[in-house]
């Protein structure tokens, strides 16, 4: 029988503090050369890549309990196998609010006109566009507003781990019942509430008014669909990395088949989204639309926006598409880890145009920082699997989640 | 086409339906085909049969049917009848994108359809035989195909003691089969448990 306790390896410590050692390092070099410094662009770089990932990785862990949620919902079982792990990963998002904040806090209260041009009192006053929206793009709604959801995210995700606690202790028949419909009320409470947050009016908020002037309806599914496929990677990344330390007996290739096709899926479903918006906009050819593909897509970002292509769709969807490779644990490993960094990419290509234009650098600063959140998430997401058993040893569905098969 | 006997087994429960065919299997006796009321997990591995070859299939055709989108669209608005719509260029890529994804998707689900009927041999003009009427209400009919070698008699004592409620012989045309499917059958192994 495999471990039923997680316990952090030396082997997992040692990178979880190389990886914080290195980002720890690039933040205080950045705040020295780059947020101290006088020349604008280097200001620019600081803000906009802790943007980018502070908004990102934030998605990307907040979807593990969107899919703790939609499957609740679902009422479905299989997931229950592993289901401690995206419960882990969740307990990220008030730390990653938390950090999104100070950055939010840093840029609106700091006057950073460079990346949210609607901040610039004067020019709004003279812009008509602008103008019109600015009940919207205020920085008093736009802190009230993040503020809410960030704590209602966090909440009611603590909520749903809390009431998983209960299934560590044996249930009777009626107190199962009881279990499942609290999970039931508070899954739809978050559904309900990540539609309005995620689903529609935060990317805009927090993504879209970089380019103020343009507007997408797709832009909001677009960067859900983003983060929620690299969010079911690092899950698998996780399930495949205690399947290989002995730990999470009841995984099997079974439920690993069923991660990757969530994978797949919305990889394709990524595209989809991509797609209409692209298409929609080029066949159109109006100016105040076709503003946003013109950097990207003759300009300096070229390299990056059709890279974002082959990493987010053309390799998952030619790689993935077999059977036998969402059953091997090496095929997913290797397609998780493109996925996530191909969706870090495309969080960089959503944020970079607009603010740094065509001074746009992919070096230290980027990469230390991505070593950072990924250093934050091994340490928390450690912390949190050894919190609790691996397995829910008495929730309701177990049986079904053992005994599954695709 | 060739007469050929079989002998039926009726289980009436998947519970006493899965070790018999492992029993079947470790004697090596060949499986026509198992006729079940619904779709059954798990039981194509336990009859070891090899894994369908028709997603390949269904991804040729669609890879056909890319293909003849492209290939077609490129020749008639860059070469055949150029015309200037919207002042888009003629070879416009991202407007053909839907057309070549239908005639994908057209291209892959009707192949897969015909090669599916082919396989397993659905036609109108058709004449299955029905090994047992309950086979489509609440029986689960395994069929065993005799050979040469193979002794009837043996065969419906061991169906009889795995559990069958009604054992029978059946003398049945083999149909109009052309491929090698039928005829690959994994050996028995003993499951490894770790």
């Amino acid at each position: 029988m495999s471990k039923q306790q997680f316990e952090i390896s030396a082997g997992y410590k040692k990178w979880t503090n190389i990886l914080l050692g290195a980002g720890v390092l690039t933040l205080a070099l950045g705040v020295f050369f780059l947020a101290m410094s006088k020349d604008e662009v280097a200001q620019t770089r600081f803000w906009a890549v802790l943007l980018q990932n502070s908004v990102f990785f934030l998605l990307v862990v907040n979807a593990s309990m969107f899919f703790i949620c939609a499957t609740t919902l679902a009422m479905g079982g299989w997931q229950m196998a592993f289901r401690r792990v995206p419960e882990a990963i969740s307990s990220l998002v008030p730390v990653f609010s938390a950090l999104a904040f100070l950055v939010f806090a840093g840029i609106i209260f700091g006057d950073k006109h460079t990346i949210y041009h609607w901040l610039d009192k004067e020019h709004v006053a003279h812009d008509p566009i602008l103008k019109g929206k600015s009940a919207f793009l205020n920085p008093k709604f736009f802190m009230i507003w993040t503020i809410i959801t960030m704590v209602v995210w966090s909440l009611v995700g603590a909520k749903m781990r809390k009431l998983s606690s209960q299934a560590d202790e044996p249930m009777s028949l009626e107190e199962s019942k009881k279990f499942i419909w609290n999970n039931t009320v508070w899954g739809a409470i978050f559904i309900v509430f990540f539609a309005l947050t995620v689903a529609s009016t935060i990317p805009w908020l927090w993504l879209m008014s970089i380019d103020a002037h343009w507007y997408s309806t797709m832009y909001s599914w677009y960067t859900f669909v983003s983060s929620f496929v690299a969010g079911m990677s690092l899950v698998a990344l996780f399930v495949i990395y205690l399947k290989n330390n002995d730990q999470l007996g009841y995984v099997t290739e079974e439920h690993l088949h069923d991660l990757g096709k969530f994978m797949f899926a919305f990889s394709v479903f990524w595209t989809y989204l991509w797609y209409s918006q692209f298409m929609l906009i080029w066949y159109a050819n109006i100016p105040e639309e076709t503003v946003y593909f013109k950097p990207r897509l003759e300009g300096p970002y070229k390299v990056i926006f059709f890279l974002n292509l082959i990493t987010n769709f053309a390799v998952p969807l030619l790689l993935l598409m077999r059977s036998g490779a969402k059953r091997s644990f090496s095929t997913v490993t290797v397609l998780a880890i493109l996925i996530i960094l191909g969706h870090w990419m495309d969080f960089y290509q959503m944020v970079m145009p607009g603010t740094m234009h065509e001074h746009y650098s992919l070096g230290w600063f980027e990469f230390g920082i991505l070593a950072l959140y990924a250093g934050l998430i091994m340490f928390f997401v450690g912390k949190g699997l050894a919190k609790k058993p691996l397995i829910a040893k008495y929730h309701p569905f177990i049986k079904e989640s053992t005994i599954h098969h695709t | 086409m060739a007469l050929k006997k079989f002998v039926v087994g009726c289980f009436e429960d998947e519970k006493v339906l899965f070790p018999a065919v492992e029993k079947v299997r470790k004697t090596g006796y060949k499986f026509h085909d198992i006729y079940t009321p619904f779709p059954v997990h798990g039981l194509d591995k336990a009859m070891g049969l090899r894994e369908t070859s028709l997603h390949t299939a269904g991804f040729l055709y669609g890879l056909i049917g890319t293909t003849t989108a492209v290939t077609f669209m490129t020749w008639v608005f860059t070469k055949d009848w150029p015309m200037n719509i919207g002042g888009k260029p003629h070879f416009a890529l991202p407007a053909w994108i839907p057309i070549t994804f239908e005639l994908t998707v057209l291209c892959a689900a009707v192949g897969m359809v015909l090669t599916f009927c082919y396989i397993c041999q659905l036609a109108p003009f058709v004449k299955k035989h029905t090994f047992h009427p309950r086979a489509t209400d609440d029986l689960f009919v395994m069929v065993i195909e005799c050979g040469e070698h193979t002794s009837e008699d043996e065969v419906k004592a061991l169906l009889n003691e795995a559990g069958a409620q009604e054992v029978n012989t059946q003398v049945a045309e083999e149909g109009w089969w052309i491929g090698r499917y039928d005829q690959e059958q994994e050996l028995y192994k003993e499951p490894n448990i770790a």
